[in-house]
């Protein structure tokens, strides 16, 4: 084998080692922050939102599946979860500048926060629900009938492939956390969040 | 006047003695030897029933036939008022508040929820199949 062979192979052999090990680093540092312990270190989310969230049923339930901080506000996909974490530089601004770091702030941002998770989540049709909750293979036969009743309408919509009229978060609000105080009005007068539910309510006072 | 005072005495005694003897004395723990286990009750499930329960009087509060683990009252918010509020009873096919709801303590009608009737679960509870504790043939007035 020539000299320059030889350098070759061996820069190739050692680069790509060096790749996977930084890039494996890389990954299992950005794997890091989506634990649920990293997103407690922060006393503005541990304080708060993490003690509510112990109230509810993804906390404890009689199954004992539940679900953390990242399963549900980071996307499971790499392209979506990467966008995610450059969009996140703009929580540790605020982290920095300290704009909910104590009770009253934080209860004076939490509709504006809550809109923007909910108006996340219609835009990706509750994309982050759907990583456990498999829509089309729920057992309506084993839910009480007010839940049943109004699943049925949107799992025969996504079974004849139709566009969904309502998603998760339309109905499944607080169900994580506290609800703000004026959420529905806020609801209502959003555009995006209120797509679909005034069809619901028109359709539903004309039968 | 002694001697009446201690022979009524022993015979009290005695008779209580031999009552003792024949009916074991039982104290509230009931029949379980201190170092046993005590009694766990048995667990009993909600009942969830569709058109909700028949009431024994005829202004009680119905009694809630649904689950409500999910649902919370607090300062901020209620829950219960996502079905139940004027808005959203004809939608979500559920009884609405009643009249008396809507009244303040100084008797004036609102248009909105009273904070006099704001927590639900201080009228309205849920129900669970425990049989009567003492067999009766109760009948409310209807």
């Amino acid at each position: 084998m020539g000299k320059l062979t030889k350098w070759l192979s061996s820069t190739l052999v050692v680069g790509m080692v060096l790749g996977v090990v930084l890039w494996g680093g890389f990954n299992w540092s950005l794997e890091l922050t989506n634990t649920e312990e990293f997103c407690i270190s922060c006393h503005e989310m541990e304080s708060t939102v993490y003690q509510e969230l112990q109230e509810t049923v993804h906390w404890s339930n009689r199954t004992g599946v539940r679900a953390t901080c990242p399963d549900c506000h980071v996307p499971k996909e790499w392209t979506h979860k990467v966008y995610r974490k450059v969009m996140a530089t703009k929580e540790l601004y605020h982290k920095m500048i300290g704009t909910i770091d104590t009770p009253e702030k934080f209860e004076d941002y939490r509709l504006t926060m809550a809109m923007s998770e909910w108006t996340r989540m219609k835009k990706t049709d509750s994309r982050e629900c759907r990583n456990c909750h498999h829509f089309e293979s729920m057992n309506l036969d084993k839910q009480d009938e007010r839940s049943a009743e109004r699943h049925d309408p949107h799992v025969w919509e996504v079974l004849d492939g139709k566009e969904p009229s309502l998603t998760c978060i339309d109905c499944h609000k607080g169900i994580a956390h506290s609800l703000p105080e004026g959420w529905e009005e806020a609801v209502e007068n959003d555009p995006i969040l209120s797509a679909g539910l005034e069809a619901v309510a028109e359709e539903e006072s004309s039968e | 006047m002694k001697k009446i005072i201690t022979l009524l005495t022993g015979l009290a005694l005695s008779v209580g003695i031999s009552l003792s003897a024949v009916a074991e004395i039982q104290s509230l723990r009931g029949s379980l030897s201190l170092d046993s286990d005590s009694q766990s009750f048995e667990k009993r499930k909600q009942i969830k029933q569709k058109d909700g329960f028949e009431r024994s009087y005829k202004i009680q509060p119905p009694m809630i036939p649904h689950a409500t683990d999910k649902d919370k009252i607090t300062l901020k918010g209620n829950t219960c008022m996502r079905c139940h509020s004027e808005k959203n009873y004809k939608k979500e096919k559920a009884p609405r508040i009643g009249d008396s709801h809507y009244i303040d303590r100084d008797g004036n009608k609102l248009n909105k929820l009273s904070s006099r009737r704001y927590f639900c679960n201080q009228c309205h509870a849920t129900q669970v199949n425990a049989e009567q504790l003492v067999e009766n043939n109760f009948v409310g007035a209807k």
